[in-house]
């Protein structure tokens, strides 16, 4: 990448931090382990063996949210719901990202009622918006390499 | 970002919890512990509030509707037709279930017919999805103790039923197959082969799993003996399904009242009297097996001929049939317009689901939509035997437990 071109192999690699760093994220990115609703069957799904999300870097679920750097809110969210899940994102420890699975995450789905908040974005900043109901295994892992597109345009000077 | 009001978490005082907790726990003698709602093995979004004496259970008090869709309501508000697309995200392991009660519960309050084929048709897919249902349960339940391997089993199968779903009806879940009178259209023609494949292979499978558990002595210390329900509790509190059957009640509605043709199979009803675990685990085993018989007695028999009604009251007119016949236009125009209007009128209909008796009733005022809907969900009334079944077992157990009830959050919330 850098200067062990030119001088032949030292054992070193040379690399700006900006890319190293952003590969790391996207090659170990932990997801927290977070089923809501349907969608959540899926997501299983995804990790399963047909899937196998580990592909991704991303075989560990983590069940606490502080070990976790990314949330897949995977379902619908409802008004008692809400609350919590907002508690759980300030939990994790930044940096972090989130995913809207499925319709009723993103946008309140079939669901246009009382009880279902219309889209998670009023709790949660969003990063990838999945559609379907549910999506497909492959909508979702379509939707974690946007993320990682994503991830990787991040700059140095934009971390605060 | 909406208003700060709405997301912050009232805390719970003392006072409003008392009536559910012991003397000692206000004394301080015993631990008030959270669990969920959100926790890898409460299966979906269920609390709990536990009163811990040491790492013995004491309390277990439930606190659903973290998942709280409004699906009833919702429902109301929708004709006939469009209120079936609710249906399949209630119980989301039973999609096709529970199409089958709404839609059975729409035929009997308009006397609708259902042809023969379509019957055949439903059973078949109910039943493969009851063993994907139980497929999920066997895969979680194992990863509860730990056992991930037997998860990874479990969904390559899994993978296998919904692939057949989705070539019928071209979704892998929420399939809305089932309609009023019928299905959406026939299956296609590779259906019975990748039906047949499937039948094949599955016998070879359940072995795999019960190999892997059935005798694994991990797998006994941790199941035997746990969560014992007597059988007259269970009555008492309205327990179906497995975890009625594990307790030594033969009671399975697909025997006691046969719908859709279920009285032209031959299958069994597997029970065990222990009540424990272990005894829930082999109940729902050996129902994959007999599905699986089901299904292949069906496939065996399904008849040719259509799978919708002629009833154009209540079934569109086919593609075919609105080009040359100005009846089947305004049939057509109506139907998407308006909706049908069944009598005035209420229903109660209950199928068997994966968990037990799901129930749907049904009022009608004679309008296109109904005028109220109220379900029946097995998990909800299930769910009540936990606190019975989980006093004096340890912190561990409970995990186990909340596997063994087989809960499915939208389905107790709804
Ligand atoms: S988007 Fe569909 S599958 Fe996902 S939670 Fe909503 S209803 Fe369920």
């Amino acid at each position: 990448m850098g200067v062990e071109q030119k001088l032949g192999n030292m054992g070193v690699v040379t690399v700006k931090l900006e890319e190293l760093v952003n590969w790391s994220r996207t090659n170990a990115m932990w997801p927290m382990l977070f089923g809501l609703a349907c969608c959540a069957i899926e997501m299983m799904a995804t990790q399963a063996s047909n899937y196998d999300l580990s592909r991704f870097g991303m075989e560990l679920m983590r069940a606490s949210p502080r070990q976790s750097d990314l949330m897949i809110v995977a379902g619908r969210v409802t008004r008692k719901m809400a609350p919590v899940l907002r508690r759980l994102y300030d939990q994790m420890p930044d940096p972090k990202w989130v995913i809207s699975m499925g319709d009723c995450a993103s946008c309140g789905g079939v669901f246009n009622n009382y009880a279902i908040v219309q889209g998670v974005d009023e709790v949660v900043p969003v990063d990838v918006y999945v559609a379907g109901c549910p999506p497909r295994p492959e909508a979702l892992i379509h939707g974690i390499v946007t993320l990682y597109e994503k991830v990787k345009g991040e700059r140095i000077k934009d971390w605060a | 970002m909406t208003t700060e009001t709405e997301i912050t978490l009232t805390p719970v005082s003392l006072d409003e919890i008392k009536h559910l907790i012991s003397e000692r726990a206000i004394q301080g003698e015993t631990v008030l512990l959270n669990m969920g709602p959100q926790h890898p093995s409460t299966h979906g979004v269920l609390r709990l509030l536990l009163e811990l004496d040491g790492e013995e259970v004491v309390n277990c008090i439930p606190d659903v509707g973290f998942l709280h869709t409004g699906i009833e309501k919702n429902m109301e508000a929708k004709t006939y037709e469009k209120a079936a697309v609710m249906t399949d995200r209630l119980d989301y392991l039973n999609n096709l279930g529970n199409n089958l009660a709404y839609c059975m519960a729409i035929e009997k309050l308009a006397d609708l017919d259902v042809p023969p084929r379509a019957q055949a048709i439903r059973v078949i897919l109910t039943e493969l999805q009851r063993i994907s249902s139980h497929l999920v349960w066997l895969g979680t339940h194992a990863l509860d103790m730990a056992a991930m391997s037997v998860f990874l089993y479990c969904f390559r199968e899994r993978e296998i039923i919904l692939d057949i779903f989705e070539m019928c009806s071209g979704q892998r879940m929420m399939t809305t197959f089932f309609r009023p009178g019928g299905l959406w259209r026939d299956v296609p023609a590779d259906f019975e082969a990748a039906v047949r494949k499937f039948i094949k292979l599955f016998p070879e499978r359940v072995n795999e799993y019960e190999r892997l558990l059935t005798k694994n002595p991990l797998f006994l210390r941790r199941t035997k003996g746990i969560g014992v329900l007597k059988p007259e509790t269970a009555l008492q509190y309205g327990v179906t399904g497995p975890m009625l059957r594990a307790s030594g009640i033969a009671h399975d509605l697909r025997k006691a009242q046969p719908y859709s043709g279920y009285d032209q199979y031959d299958f069994d009803i597997p029970t065990f009297t222990d009540g424990d675990t272990y005894a829930r685990y082999l109940v729902r085993v050996e129902e994959m097996r007999q599905s699986l018989r089901i299904v292949e007695q069906a496939l065996n028999k399904l008849p040719l001929g259509p799978v919708r009604s002629n009833n154009r009251k209540y079934v569109p007119p086919p593609r075919s049939e609105i080009g040359v016949s100005m009846e089947a236009l305004i049939h057509h125009f109506k139907l998407w317009t308006e909706g049908f209007t069944p009598p005035k009128g209420s229903v109660y209909v209950g199928v068997e689901s994966p968990r037990g008796e799901l129930g749907v009733y049904l009022e009608s005022d004679g309008g296109p939509k109904p005028y109220r809907v109220h379900w029946r969900t097995p998990s909800f009334t299930n769910m009540q035997i936990l606190p019975i079944i989980a006093k004096g077992h340890l912190v561990a157990d409970l995990v186990v437990l909340i596997g063994t009830v087989d809960i499915v959050l939208g389905d107790v919330d709804r």
